[in-house]
């Protein structure tokens, strides 16, 4: 009879002596029984049951809903009465485990390599599953992300992970699940980050650049690029192996996604030109614009992963909540959509917030929870394996204090990532502990 | 033919004649006095006086006499002007004309790259490159005809000429149009010394920002002032030198836009000078503080251009503000006249000189009086330069420098005929000065006899031949040479080619609808030359004849009279309205203050009495009048606040949002810049932060060294200007910064600017205070002590009349900073960013240092590795003063979030958690008397919020300052409609000019940039027509 009962104040932070986060450890293997008993489950397709209960089996949710008995047996059982329980929230695209430190420390990051088509870079062989930031982002609720490579233009196939393992095959979930593409920029930036001044600002010399006609060019140049890659796949044998053809295969056996980072309206019609012409599946990253023609996105089958939510509208005379309220327009067109956190000051932690503030703006919270649960895993390839807490789905899980989508009441008490109850320990909480002894803080 | 060209052009020769004395002359003497009598002319002496059917004498350059019955000297060429008009000619006060432009020096500053400490100009002049009062422009100056050509061509004759480069630029130089010797041309040789806030091609890293070039130029002042006695340490300084002598003359500064207008101004009043200004064009949307200055401007016409924007993806990134302003710009000068501000006109600004006079007209249809337009062009520029003596308007004994014209000089189809610079004939439209339409007889001297047609002559190049039918044939009319090719017989109808027809008989029209056989072989082809009324030349025919041909005026049509009622006045149509800011989401209509009643509402009042349920609160006057249950209205406006929460606004103590510039990064020590002499109260921003519930924010210099600028508290009144944006009887504060930034860790390509290291930072500080507290010592003993504004505000720290507030991460460099406060015995007041505070919350407490932090963020950059979630809290635990503070633009609208995530980490309370947004930054920032909580009598600063202020649910609904609302959901949804109304208008209208304009009427659309200015201390998410800007980086010139 060894039925273990876990309190949730036992669980918190046991940690008392502080080292850093390499005495974190990933969680061991296990394949025996779970219960999460009486919480308000949120299932993540729109399904609320109160004082419910989440059984898991090695692994593997079998059961939810109310009247679950719990075997007087060699079970764990979690009590979350009075707590919410949720899917592991994923962020559904990330430089995770590839930035390290952004600003000022090159060595650290492996993001960005060189060369415009680098179909066959793959962002899974740099990710490190050591990274400070994972542990932050599981106290965050954040238990699966997609790492995707950046730069150029095409960067690369991105991996959807999960955030507790020893190395990256530990952590892969779904293995080159998309490549990714920036489509070119109809408009051209200045100022640090723009490079150059466009010529219409007087005083800057040069000539001035059509910048819709750089685009176009380019466009040209990558449908070119797909278009042989479809005749050479379609021969089996070849003197010159091409492994940057290769490695889209996946994209025309719909095997992959094509994921296509823009913002702005033109961008994404010619995505949808891309579906058009090579029947691939796409997803816009970004969308900031989105909202202006979500019906077409809908007609097209086109899902979106919107960036950061908190963010400043794009134009002076935007309604000033408009990146607030963009994910409610996507819902009522009914275009599929996740929410995303890019930040670079807080590292992403903040996507449920993200979620809430769509609430705020229209959203319902189940519909916010999906944008950042079900449909993430809808539009990465992996809801038949997570994104919900239903029948035959991994147990990836997370129990929060209250409603996870408002800071406030958002405190993560427990996290199960494949039925392992994972540490919420991490630097930030470490030194929290730290310090709080130095002053004899309780 | 030669020859004629030679005749006509002999007048150039005449040039010679007016060399100087000195000069020797090779040949025969040749003087001649140069005088003319222009008769029967209308003139306009100035813009008040005009004189019908009068005579001009002038003689040796100069005006001799003028009026209706002026005697005519014997020895006078006369010019009968009937029917044409005689001006002034006008002067352009804002030129460049015969300076070569300044070459930007490779290098300059390169945000990566390493700084340029000093002046790269050799010499004894002083220590900033981008000040060199000591240029004249006389020195430079050279005649160069063809741009003289082209100023003479919109009737100019006298231009103000300088050196466009620099913060101080020197002297001007007053030269007429004239094309001959350098030494002829000049009328005054220093007429005007020049300043902007622009370094130009000063490859020197300082200034590197608005506010830099402010506080350089109030530094030279007194530089100036102070070396008028002789300092034997300055040794010689030829720039003050100059400075202290260009003193006397007219001040031009170049300021560019309204805003920076009244920066300059601002600085004129504290030395005691009136500057004239060289404004940008939008005045008239602040036509009051501009009528404050109580300056003279000087304005272009560069009007913008309309846009393509029937693409509506692209017509999006254009702003209200933008296409309202290619609406109104025109109506600029009007709206400076209708103030009574005086202002001279420039063409310097114009992409394309040659549109001066159709942009001109487009102002007089905008209400540009006439009589003041010639004013701005005469009279006005004279008289500041003070040659109004020598030009400006046509007196006796003036330089003869006038312009002929056939009719009013500002109609639509007047032409300048000639413009005479000083007594010299430019000829314009020589062609145009004899009426060449009209009806005439043109007789054929054939083989066969004379022939007679009737020659309808349009204008001076569209003649009709009447013989039997209306020919229209090929016409050219130059005032001198005619030319005249026709076939007498017309084609009426298509007809099979015959083989007979001679070869060349395709005629004129364009080769349009073919005609030929029998008679219409014959073409006349004729050139002669005109004597006004009369022509005559040679021909041939198409059979090869030669022949000889004469027309005769019958009937001249008179010039219509384009009287300006004639012309199409804009009053009728509608207009974009201005308002402030001149954003989309501007007022027309200030918003004003009101007694409200909030009743039944949940009130958070952060004083001993918690949060109070079902309570209500009076806002009069612009202060908080009443807390508590069941008040009466009394007259007051009254907000339900059934299921609402009432707070205290929200006070950033870390923002950098309505400034034009944010950085100095010029130098590591800039505590003489200051962030109030650079507000830019239009910033969008402040609206959208409104609608989070910020009343107050703190702005603060960057974190580009290590003692930054002064910094500025305001309160966020939408719609006010600059100096209203203020909070008022706050005390100064001054920005410091720590660590990274301020050894410039991401100099990609080295840094070479002291410090390198943390040790240097600290050094920093103390050199800083070791000067600062000499140099006090040193004030009090000798007055005469040099005046450093840099040491000047380290002084006010050491008395505690300015309070730091410090950018800084790590605790090795905030124990360090403590230590350097301890002494020299000043506090570091507050720790801003200060995200290792925890670790060193105790030595902040006994220091009395208050804490304003980030709540979660952690690891962008290396210095924040250590940087927890729970440093608030800890630090609040610890006991010190915390506040949770934005730094950025879009944050701040959700600062009440930020409370929100403090009792999610750390498990501080939900009311302790708001004061750290509210009544912990009032008491950091010294207003805690004023705002921060809600007391009756303290500021009627309020927010009311759709739920619990710390909950991601909660909206503001009402945020209110001084009594005023200025941000109402409901209203802003109304705003949303106008602005969707007036964009459709505008691009409509914009859409319509591009088909009515002619190629090139649109250029493309161009974004409507915002700007975004930051710390540069880490990433912002940027919009898609957002951009951040840094320091040295500047989309201006």
């Amino acid at each position: 009879m060894k039925r273990l009962f876990y309190t949730i104040s036992s669980l918190v932070l046991l940690c008392a002596s502080a080292q850093a986060q390499e005495s974190v450890y990933p969680a061991k293997e296990y394949k025996g029984k779970l219960y999460i008993t009486n919480g308000t489950v949120h299932v993540g397709n729109g399904t609320v049951l109160e004082n419910a209960t989440v059984e898991v089996n090695n692994g593997k949710i079998v059961k939810v809903g109310t009247g679950i008995a719990v075997p007087a047996d060699d079970v764990k059982v979690f009590d979350a009465k009075g707590k919410h329980v949720y899917p592991g929230l994923i962020l559904p695209n990330s430089d995770l485990g590839l930035t390290e430190i952004g600003a000022g420390v090159r060595a650290s990051n492996d993001v960005s390599e060189i060369g415009d088509f680098n179909t066959n870079v793959r962002s899974i062989t740099a990710y490190n599953a050591d990274s400070r930031v994972i542990n932050v982002l599981k106290g965050n609720g954040i238990l699966l992300t997609s790492v995707a490579p950046e730069g150029g233009i095409i960067s690369g196939s991105s991996s959807v992970v999960q955030l507790d393992a020893w190395n990256w095959e530990d952590a892969a979930y779904k293995m080159d699940a998309g490549i990714h593409l920036t489509m070119p920029s109809f408009i051209q930036r200045f100022g640090r980050r723009g490079g150059g001044f466009p010529g219409g600002f007087p005083g800057f010399g040069g000539a001035p650049v059509d910048p819709a006609k750089q685009a176009l060019d380019r466009v040209e140049a990558i449908k070119n690029f797909f278009r042989e890659a479809k005749a050479y796949l379609q021969e089996s044998s070849h003197a010159n192996t091409n492994l940057k053809l290769e490695a889209v295969k996946g994209l025309f056996d719909k095997k992959q996604k094509l994921f296509v980072h823009g913002d702005q309206v033109k961008q994404m019609l010619i995505a949808v030109d891309f579906v058009k012409e090579f029947g691939f599946e796409v997803v816009i990253v970004g969308g900031s614009e989105s909202y202006h023609i979500a019906d077409l996105l809908k007609a097209n089958n086109i899902a979106v992963i919107l960036g950061e939510s908190h963010a400043l509208p794009a134009t002076e005379d935007d309604d000033i909540d408009q990146p607030y309220k963009t994910p409610a327009a996507l819902q009522k067109a009914g275009v599929l959509f996740a929410l995303n956190d890019n930040s670079a000051n807080t590292r992403y932690r903040n996507l449920s917030y993200n979620a809430g503030t769509a609430v705020t703006y229209g959203l319902t919270k189940e519909q916010a929870l999906s944008a950042i649960t079900l449909n993430a895993a809808k539009i990465l390839g992996v809801d038949d394996r997570t994104g919900s807490l239903e029948v035959g789905k991994d147990a990836n899980i997370v129990v929060s204090e209250g409603d996870i989508l408002d800071m406030k009441s958002s405190t993560i008490i427990m996290a199960f990532i494949q039925g392992r109850k994972v540490s919420l320990e991490n630097k930030q909480t470490q030194l929290y502990d730290r310090y709080k002894s130095k002053y004899g803080i309780k | 033919m030669r020859k004629l060209k030679l005749l006509f052009s002999g007048l150039l020769f005449a040039s010679l004649l007016q060399a100087q004395e000195s000069f020797p002359v090779n040949g025969v003497a040749d003087k001649r006095d140069g005088c003319y009598a222009f008769t029967n002319a209308t003139i306009v002496k100035d813009a008040q006086t005009t004189i019908a059917n009068a005579t001009l004498v002038i003689r040796d350059g100069k005006i001799l006499a003028l009026g209706a019955g002026v005697a005519i000297p014997k020895d006078a060429t006369v010019v009968d002007c009937k029917n044409k008009y005689i001006y002034p000619s006008f002067i352009d006060i804002y030129s460049d004309y015969g300076i070569t432009a300044a070459q930007r020096a490779q290098g300059g500053f390169n945000f990566g790259g390493p700084a340029q400490l000093t002046s790269n100009t050799k010499g004894a002049y002083g220590w900033n490159q981008a000040v060199h009062p000591e240029v004249d422009a006389v020195r430079q100056f050279v005649v160069d005809d063809s741009k003289a050509k082209g100023l003479r061509d919109l009737g100019f004759g006298t231009v103000l000429t300088h050196v466009k480069d620099g913060i101080a630029r020197g002297t001007g130089a007053v030269v007429s149009l004239a094309n001959e010797k350098e030494n002829m041309v000049i009328l005054k040789e220093k007429a005007s010394a020049h300043y902007s806030l622009s370094k130009g091609t000063s490859s020197q890293t300082y200034p590197g920002s608005i506010m830099g070039s402010i506080a350089l130029l109030r530094q030279t002042y007194l530089d100036a002032q102070w070396y008028k006695n002789k300092p034997a340490k300055e040794g010689v300084n030829l720039s003050l030198q100059a400075w202290n002598d260009n003193q006397t003359l007219p001040q031009f500064f170049e300021a560019e836009d309204k805003w920076n207008d009244v920066r300059a101004d601002r600085i004129g009043d504290e030395f005691g000078v009136q500057y004239i200004i060289k404004g940008g064009g939008n005045e008239y949307q602040r036509v009051k503080e501009i009528a404050a200055t109580k300056a003279t401007y000087v304005i272009g016409l560069n009007f913008p251009q309309a846009m393509d924007v029937e693409d509506p993806n692209d017509a999006r990134a254009v702003s209200l503000g933008d296409m309202k302003h290619w609406e109104l710009a025109p109506s600029n000068p009007a709206a400076l006249e209708k103030a009574n501000i005086p202002f001279c006109l420039t063409v310097s600004d114009l992409r394309d000189q040659k549109s001066f006079m159709t942009n001109l007209r487009k102002s007089i249809d905008m209400g540009l009086t006439e009589t003041k337009a010639l004013e701005a062009l005469t009279k006005t520029p004279a008289t500041l330069l003070g040659v109004y003596d020598k030009v400006g308007s046509l007196e006796t004994g003036k330089q003869a420098n006038f312009i002929i014209t056939s009719g009013p000089v500002f109609a639509a189809t007047t032409n300048i005929l000639h413009n005479w610079v000083s007594g010299k004939k430019y000829a314009i439209k020589e062609d145009a000065w004899s009426e060449v339409k009209g009806n005439y007889t043109l007789t054929i001297n054939t083989v066969a006899g004379p022939i007679k047609y009737a020659l309808d002559v349009k204008n001076a190049s569209t003649a009709n031949v009447i013989g039997k039918d209306t020919l229209t044939g090929r016409f050219t009319h130059d005032g001198k040479m005619v030319k005249l090719s026709f076939s007498p017989v017309a084609a009426r109808r298509p007809q099979a080619p015959a083989g007979g027809e001679a070869p060349g008989a395709g005629g004129f029209g364009g080769g349009r609808g073919g005609f030929g056989g029998g008679a219409a072989a014959t073409q006349y082809r004729l050139s002669g030359v005109s004597n006004g009324n009369y022509w005559s030349g040679t021909g041939e025919d198409t059979a090869g004849n030669k022949l000889t041909w004469s027309a005769k005026l019958d009937s001249v049509y008179l010039a219509a009279n384009n009287d300006s009622t004639q012309r199409r006045r804009m009053g009728n149509q509608r207009l974009a309205k201005v308002s402030y800011p001149f954003d989309g989401y501007g007022w027309e209509e200030a918003p004003k203050q009101e007694s409200i009643l909030i009743k039944n509402a949940t009130v958070w009042t952060n004083e001993k009495e918690g949060k109070l349920e079902n309570t209500d609160v009076l806002l009069k006057d612009g202060k908080i009048a009443k807390v508590g249950k069941s008040i009466s209205a009394d007259g007051a406006k009254v907000i339900d606040g059934t299921g609402k929460h009432v707070t205290a606004g929200i006070i950033d103590e870390h923002s950098h949002i309505a400034a034009a510039s944010i950085n100095e990064g010029g130098q590591s020590v800039t505590s003489e810049v200051r962030i109030a002499d650079n507000l830019n109260p239009e910033d969008i921003n402040i609206y959208r932060q409104l609608s989070g519930g910020v009343t107050s924010s703190h702005i603060l210099h960057g974190s580009a060294n290590t003692i930054g600028g002064q910094t500025q508290l305001i309160k966020l009144r939408w719609g006010a200007n600059d100096e209203d944006l203020k909070f008022k009887g706050s005390d100064g504060f001054i920005k410091f910064a720590l660590g990274e930034n301020v050894k410039r860790s991401t100099a990609t390509q080295g840094n070479n600017r002291f410090p390198d290291t943390r040790m240097g930072v600290a050094e920093v500080l103390n050199d800083a205070f070791a000067r600062a507290k000499d140099y006090e010592k040193a004030i009090k003993l000798d007055p005469k002590t040099r005046r450093d504004l840099e040491l000047d505000a380290l002084v006010e720290i050491l008395n505690k009349k300015r309070f730091i507030t410090c950018h800084s991460y790590v605790q090795s460099e905030i124990t360090a900073a403590l230590r350097v406060g301890d002494k020299y015995g000043f506090t570091f007041n507050t720790f801003t960013h200060i995200l290792e505070g925890y670790k060193v919350a105790d030595k902040m407490k006994v220091h009395g240092a208050s804490a304003s932090t980030f709540s979660d963020w952690y690891y962008y950059k290396v210095e924040v590795t250590d940087a927890i979630a729970y440093n608030a809290a800890i630090m609040q635990k610890v006991g010190l003063n915390v506040c949770i503070n934005s730094d950025d633009a879009e944050m701040a609208r959700r600062l009440n979030q930020e409370a929100g995530k403090i009792v999610r980490y750390g498990g501080v309370t939900e009311e302790e958690a708001l004061k750290m947004v509210t009544l912990n930054p009032a008491k950091a920032l010294h207003v805690d008397n004023k705002v921060g909580s809600i007391k009756v009598g303290k500021d009627a600063d309020i927010v009311v919020w759709s739920d619990n202020p710390l909950s991601i649910y909660a909206k503001s609904e009402k945020t209110i300052v001084d009594g005023i609302v200025y941000w109402d959901r409901e209203k802003d949804l109304e705003q949303r409609k106008k602005i969707q109304a007036e964009r459709f208008r505008l691009t409509q209208k914009m859409i319509g000019e591009k088909r009515t304009g002619g190629p090139g009427a649109v250029r493309p659309a161009e974004p409507s940039w915002q700007i975004l200015l930051s710390c540069g201390d880490h990433e912002h998410e940027d919009g898609l027509y957002t951009v951040e800007m840094h320091e040295g980086e500047s989309k201006d010139k």
